[in-house]
């Protein structure tokens, strides 16, 4: 089996880049791919090369290439094979292409440390959902009001299951925020939540720009308890729940 | 501070007068130096230095000060570890090594103290107004840094220079200033720690910035867990360091006995390196969380802000250290009669070490073209999007740490068959110790998909104590199991592939290169605060710069740090004689393993004797 060291390498290379190219769906980004290629080749490398008699097997068939020992045809493919593979890939990478240049975003837009709502300078660490009451027919009332306000305004962006596909979404790049999305709101507080909702688009901080974000500005259209019971509404009806640290109530040292 | 006989205690002594004059003596030109130049110097919040960025040059010289001083604090760790194994094992070797790496020292205190001093310079002439706020709310603490300098730089040479002196009988005084050379350079860090971490997180100062309670600014969210992750980095630095030598020598070697030598030394200081990188993660993550409780915006800044593609460059980095050391390991059972035995499993390590890269490694926000983002409907991909969040990455280095740490075990088992009568149920508790941990990892990976962030944080907590339960377990079977085992042959030391000496210098470059590119991250992400959401950057520089830009400036100054420490090697082993062969009891790995694990987790002691293995008596 040892022997065989650099035929069974090569296979399993080939059979990881057609596995990750046909059976991810939706496709995976070629930087994605290039992430995943270079780590499999390092890995498959770091095993042949971490014992010896692998290792001598694995560069055993290089060797018979490179040193003149292998039939001429082996030698003239490879030979061949390698600068052509090299050409292609740098053909790949410089072809011209009708495909929009990629705009790199951060995962999360950083939130300001104070910011103005309703004309009012509002300091974001100390900012908490008034209506998050531990009164659960209270809470539930707030909740569908939230539910009401949301269809009456997000919904045509974030869809019915709040999951960022509603009727408008496919005419914005990207598309709306996903809140079932394990990777959206239930990582963040609600005060970020609520300062992305009130100042929209435009509030955005200028850091790792250029952002996107047809988000308008709810503070202008909404007050500010419709904006609270909104937001109770998504966290509620994506099934998440808002970050929120216990020692913060506990042992608050700031 | 080279010796070739046993200094009487007056040379001894002679010799401390000398470090400190010398460090009085460099106090004392900063000051002169700071005076003069601020005297001269126009009145002005910031000055800029020759046209040059005052920001770049604070990092540059900061970077490479905290990188000599990681130095200086990480090797009398090592160095105070190996002389215990040393006196445990009664094995000569270790507190050769010891010796060696302490004759060091000397050198890269005086650059440490060097680089300490422009950099002083450096903040009084070049951010005169935010010095002059921090100097005047932490005067009592600048007090004891000083008192704390001239503390370890007697204690220091103290150490080296009664190193002969205090042999034998006396050994136990040698070890106790050995302990003292700890604490003090372990003092000289919380304190060091406390400005920096003040500029993080603010504690203790009222609305105008005035300070209210010295002890809050001191005790502020940042400072306990920066403290820990320091201290155990230094350990892992130090060790790296002490392998990427023996790896260079070892490469050098021109004898089959250098040769022996050099491998043992790098091992020794790979699996120190290893043993205090593994909990490292952890010591991390507690910071995070701290930052992150301290402030939100801080906290998304750095893990989903600007500067979360760093911790990308910061995952290929610590999954290469993972692959580094295994296979360095495995190639170190080729040397290892009976290591055979366990290729087997290498090739399931192998797969848990590439997969758990590559979820480690899988950016949350893809780089993607139009067509690309249409396709994924955004810029998430619904599957891969999974393996870019916490739950996922905890999961996989969570696992990394638990077959590197079976790496480990497997290693040290080498050449041995356990005696004892209970030795299958032995291995069948271990065994099943370890696929415990990997269940519990798994099993809370998976479920804190579907649990508010607050109960997912606590889950991390749930994982780490598996692995962690899993070692202690492990370990603690491991060392009866293997007391008076069958040995099958001594470990060849120094037969070796050469390449495997390149893993060890790659563990080196990888961590310095991780120091310099967390450290950017932790003082980064304060953005246009020097002391953050209280004291506001007002320079030209105050902007976050681009990453290229930024890990350029990272990549240079680890180049000059290792152009700095190969000099500092270079000068202190010109003068080395040749080695004198000499053979001593005791030269495997296994026992190498076994004290030096006995050492770090307070086990019982590794066996000593054992065979084979080639010393050579090192002369300072």
């Amino acid at each position: 089996m040892v022997r065989w060291t650099f035929y069974i390498a090569l296979v399993l290379w080939l059979a990881i880049l057609v596995g990750l190219k046909l059976l991810v769906r939706p496709p995976m980004p070629v930087s994605v791919l290039m992430i995943y290629m270079t780590l499999s080749t390092l890995g498959i490398l770091v095993f042949v090369a971490a014992n010896e008699e692998r290792f001598q097997a694995f560069v055993a068939p290089l060797r018979s290439v490179f040193e003149a020992r292998a039939p001429k045809a082996v030698q003239a493919l490879v030979l061949a094979g390698i600068p052509l593979l090299i050409g292609w890939g740098a053909w790949l990478r410089t072809a011209p292409s009708w495909d929009a240049p990629f705009e790199p975003r951060v995962v999360h837009p950083e939130p300001p440390s104070a910011f103005t709502s309703h004309g009012k300078r509002i300091d974001a660490a100390a900012l908490k959902n008034p209506l998050r009451v531990g009164d659960p027919a209270k809470l539930a009332q707030y909740t569908a009001e939230g539910k009401t306000i949301y269809y009456q305004n997000c919904f045509f962006c974030h869809g019915d299951a709040l999951a960022g596909d509603g009727h408008f979404a496919n005419a914005f790049t990207p598309i709306p925020a996903n809140f079932r999305d394990v990777g959206t709101i239930s990582m963040l507080q609600e005060s970020f939540v609520y300062w992305r909702v009130a100042t929209g688009g435009p509030g955005l901080p200028k850091g790792a720009t250029p952002w996107l974000s047809a988000m308008p500005v709810w503070q202008d259209m909404l007050s500010e308890e419709d904006i609270w019971k909104a937001i109770l509404y998504i966290y509620e009806g994506s099934g998440s729940t808002p970050r929120t640290w216990e020692e913060e109530v506990k042992h608050d040292k700031h | 501070m080279t010796q070739a006989t046993t200094p009487s205690a007056f040379q001894a002594v002679k010799g401390t007068y000398k470090g400190v004059v010398k460090i009085s003596l460099m106090l004392t030109a900063t000051y002169l130096i700071a005076q003069a130049l601020s005297s001269i110097l126009p009145a002005a919040d910031y000055r800029s230095l020759f046209g040059f960025s005052n920001r770049t040059a604070v990092w540059i010289v900061a970077e490479l000060h905290l990188m000599f001083a990681a130095f200086v604090l990480g090797v009398p760790i090592f160095a105070f570890i190996t002389e215990i194994v040393g006196v445990a094992t009664k094995e000569r070797r270790y507190d050769d090594l010891a010796r060696e790496f302490t004759k060091l020292l000397a050198m890269a205190y005086t650059l440490t103290a060097v680089l300490g001093c422009v950099l002083l310079v450096l903040f009084i002439v070049l951010y005169p107004k935010l010095t002059g706020y921090l100097s005047g709310l932490f005067k009592p603490t600048w007090l004891l840094y000083i008192v704390l300098i001239f503390g370890e730089v007697i204690v220091a040479y103290l150490y080296w220079y009664t190193w002969d002196l205090l042999q034998g009988a006396r050994k136990k005084w040698h070890l106790l200033l050995g302990l003292l050379v700890n604490l003090w350079g372990t003092a000289l860090l919380f304190v060091a720690d406390i400005w920096v971490t003040f500029m993080m997180s603010p504690a203790g100062i009222d609305d105008a910035n005035n300070l209210v309670s010295l002890w809050d600014a001191i005790n502020n969210h940042t400072w306990m867990p920066i403290n820990i992750h320091r201290l155990l980095a230094n350990v892992a630095f130090g060790g790296a360091i002490v392998a990427a030598y023996a790896a260079v020598r070892f490469l050098n070697a021109k004898s089959d006995e250098e040769k022996a030598r050099f491998d043992w030394m790098g091992y020794v200081g790979s699996f120190i390196a290893i043993a205090a990188f593994i909990p490292l993660p952890f010591a991390g993550y507690w910071l995070g969380r701290e930052i992150y409780q301290f402030s939100e915006q801080m906290g998304v800044s750095m893990m989903g802000g600007s500067f979360a593609w760093l911790w990308i460059l910061q995952a290929m980095l610590i999954g290469g250290l993972f692959l580094a050391s295994n296979f360095y390991l495995w190639l170190g059972m080729g040397r290892i009669p009976g290591g055979e035995r366990y290729n087997k499993f290498q090739i399931g390590m192998m797969i848990v070490l590439t997969v758990g890269f590559i979820v480690w490694a899988t950016p949350r926000s893809i780089i993607a073209s139009g067509a690309e983002m249409a396709a994924m409907g955004g810029s998430h991909h619904p599957f891969l999007g999974l393996f870019g969040v916490m739950a996922a990455k905890n999961t996989a280095v969570n696992l990394m740490i638990l077959t590197t740490f079976f790496s480990f075990m497997l290693y040290r088992r080498g050449n041995r068959i356990p005696t004892v009568s209970w030795a299958t149920t032995g291995k069948i508790v271990q065994a099943l110790a370890i696929a415990a941990a990997a269940a519990v990892v798994v099993g809370y990976g998976i479920y804190s998909y579907f649990v508010p962030s607050i109960t997912r944080i606590g889950f991390s907590v749930y994982q780490v104590s598996a692995v962690l339960a899993a070692m202690a377990v492990f370990v603690a079977i491991d060392i009866p199991l293997l007391k008076g085992a069958k040995e099958i042959g001594a470990i060849r030391w120094g037969q070796i592939p050469a390449r495997a000496q390149y893993a060890l210098f790659f563990l080196a470059v990888s961590f310095t290169w991780l120091m310099g590119l967390m450290g950017y991250i932790r003082s980064g992400i304060r953005q246009y605060w020097h002391v953050y959401g209280r004291i506001m950057d007002e320079s030209a520089n105050a902007y976050t710069m681009t990453h290229g830009h930024a890990t350029i400036i990272v990549s240079v100054i680890v180049v000059i740090f290792f152009l700095l420490v190969s000099a500092v090697f270079a000068m202190a082993t010109r003068y080395d004689s040749p080695p004198n062969p000499r053979p001593v009891g005791g030269g495997d790995g296994s026992s190498a393993a076994d004290a030096a694990s006995m050492s770090l987790a307070a086990a019982s002691l590794g066996r000593p004797g054992g065979s084979g293995g080639a010393q050579v008596e090192a002369k300072g």
